[in-house]
C-alpha cells in the first residue's frame, strides 16, 4: 500500500530517528511511505483567531500537493503536523465563506474543499494494518520493557481533531501491548510539556520536564514513549538541568514509538538512530539485550 | 478591591474585539474554574484562566494587557476541550495575544536569543514560538 507522507521540518532536521525508523518499520509492514513532493512548511501551529486567513494557506497548499497526487490521504508523524493540517482540513471543510476566500487567494492552486484525508502514523497502524498484522509480524518483542505512553497535546485535542479518547487514549499502550512491550498506566500522558514556550521561558519547562519526567520515573518506567518532536526536546535536553534542581530525578529515556516499532518488527538499530534520542535509550536497549551488545 | 462596573467598561472596545477575534461568547463563563485546575503553566501565571476570561467579561482591559498569562498559554487546549459551556479559552488568550501583537507588541525579541539557543532548539520549536509570540 503506497500513502502520501508529509514530514515537517523537524523530521528532516533534528527528529531523523523519527522518520528513519518509521519509514523503514512501514516497509516491513507493506506500507510504503510516498513522501510529498514540493511540501512546505505546515506553520507548526493552527492560528486561532478568527479572522486570520492568511496562516491557514501554507498548510491547506499541503493538502493541496496531496490532491495533486492523486492521493486522497496524507499521514504525519509529528503530532504538531498532523494537528496543524488537520485542523486546516476542517476548517475548508466546515466554513464555505472561509474556503471560498482561501481558495480565491491561492488563484495559482486547485481548489480545495476537503478532497484529502489528514491521519497520523498511529492511526493508519491501528485502522489500516491493525494490531493483529503487526502482532504476527514482530520478530523480536520488547520483553521485559516497562514503557508509559506521552500523547502530549496535539494528538488528542482539540476534539474534532483526536486520533482517540479526548482524555483517556489508549493507542500507543495497544500498539506497545502488541510489540511485546509492558505498558503502564500514566496519568500525565496527555499533559503539556510547555510546548513552544520553551522559546520564552525555559524555565518553566523545567518544571513541566520535571512533572512528567518524574511521575514516570515513579510509576517504574523504563522509557517514555512519544510522537512529537517537541515534546522529545522539551523533555529530553532539559533532562540535565532536571537533574540538578531535584535530586530525585536520575533520568529518563525517550523514544519515538516508531523506533521500537522498527527493532521489534526486525529493523536493524543503525537505522533507528538511536543515537539522537535523548536519556539514554540507547543504552536501556542494549542491557536488556534488546539490541547488540557493543563489540 | 473596589471595582467600578459600568456599562461603558462592560462594552469597551477590547472586549469587542476579544469577542470578534476569539469568536467565543465570553458570557457563558460561570467560573467553574475547571480551565484553571487543568492547565499546566496555570503555576507561573499571574491571573489564572479563568480570572482571564472574568476579565474580559468585566471589561478589564488593563489587567489583561498588563498579565503575563496570555503568553505564558502554550495552546495545549486542555481548557478548551473541558469547558462545560463549551467556550474555547485557548482561542481566547489567542486573540488577546493578537490584539498585543497587532499593535506590534511582541513578546520575544528572536534577534535576542543565543546563538547557541537557536542552534540547540529545533525548527519546530522557534517557528511555533515566533508564530505566537511575535507578530
Amino acid at each position: 500500500m503506497d500513502l502520501s507522507y508529509y514530514p515537517g521540518c523537524t523530521l528532516k532536521t533534528k527528529a531523523l530517528n523519527f522518520e528513519d525508523s518509521a519509514i523503514a518499520a512501514m516497509a516491513v509492514l507493506g506500507v510504503n511511505l510516498v513522501e510529498l513532493p514540493r511540501w512546505n512548511c505546515c506553520g507548526t501551529v493552527y492560528s486561532m483567531a478568527d479572522d486570520d486567513l492568511a496562516h491557514h494557506i501554507a498548510p491547506v497548499r499541503n493538502l493541496v500537493r496531496v490532491a495533486e497526487q492523486g492521493s486522497d490521504r496524507v499521514v504525519t508523524l509529528c503530532s504538531f503536523c498532523y494537528n496543524t493540517l488537520k485542523r486546516a482540513d476542517l476548517l475548508m471543510r466546515n466554513s464555505q465563506e472561509k474556503r471560498d476566500t482561501i481558495n480565491s487567494f491561492m488563484d495559482d492552486e486547485i481548489d480545495y474543499d476537503g478532497q484529502v484525508e489528514v491521519v497520523h502514523l498511529l492511526e493508519v497502524l491501528r485502522d489500516d494494518v491493525g494490531w493483529e498484522a503487526i502482532g504476527r509480524t514482530v520478530k523480536a518483542p520488547l520483553e521485559g520493557l516497562k514503557v508509559v505512553p506521552y500523547y502530549g497535546c496535539t494528538l488528542t485535542r482539540p476534539q474534532g481533531v483526536a486520533i482517540d479518547s479526548v482524555e483517556n487514549p489508549t493507542v500507543l499502550q495497544d500498539l506497545m501491548k502488541v510489540l511485546g512491550a509492558t505498558a503502564l498506566d500514566f496519568p500525565l500522558a496527555t499533559e503539556c510539556c510547555g510546548s513552544f514556550e520553551i522559546v520564552s521561558d525555559p524555565d518553566a519547562v523545567v518544571e513541566r520536564a520535571y512533572a512528567i519526567l518524574g511521575m514516570a520515573q515513579r510509576k517504574g518506567a523504563d522509557a517514555i514513549v512519544l510522537s512529537c518532536p517537541l515534546c522529545a526536546h522539551n523533555l529530553g535536553q532539559k533532562q540535565a538541568e532536571v537533574a540538578d534542581k531535584y535530586s530525585d530525578f536520575t533520568g529518563m529515556p525517550l523514544v519515538y514509538f516508531t523506533q521500537l516499532l522498527a527493532l521489534a518488527v526486525g529493523v536493524s538499530p543503525e537505522v533507528c538512530r538511536f543515537d539522537l534520542s535523548f536519556g539514554g535509550v540507547e543504552a536501556l536497549l542494549r542491557e536488556r539485550g534488546l539490541i547488540p551488545q557493543r563489540v | 478591591m473596589r471595582l467600578e462596573i459600568s456599562s461603558n467598561r462592560l462594552r469597551n472596545e477590547f472586549v469587542a474585539k476579544v469577542i470578534e477575534l476569539s469568536g467565543q461568547d465570553i458570557n457563558l463563563c460561570y467560573q467553574c474554574g475547571k480551565c484553571s485546575a487543568g492547565c499546566p503553566m496555570s503555576f507561573v501565571m499571574d491571573l489564572l484562566p479563568n480570572q482571564i476570561i472574568r476579565s474580559v467579561q468585566l471589561g478589564l482591559a488593563d489587567d489583561i494587557a498588563k498579565s503575563r498569562t496570555p503568553w505564558l498559554c502554550a495552546s495545549c487546549l486542555v481548557c478548551t476541550v473541558r469547558c462545560p459551556k463549551g467556550i474555547d479559552i485557548a482561542c481566547v488568550m489567542e486573540a488577546v495575544r493578537q490584539i498585543a501583537l497587532r499593535r506590534r507588541e511582541d513578546f520575544i525579541d528572536p534577534a535576542g536569543l543565543e546563538r547557541d539557543t537557536v542552534a540547540e532548539l529545533p525548527a519546530i520549536a522557534l517557528v511555533s514560538g515566533f508564530r505566537k509570540l511575535t507578530g
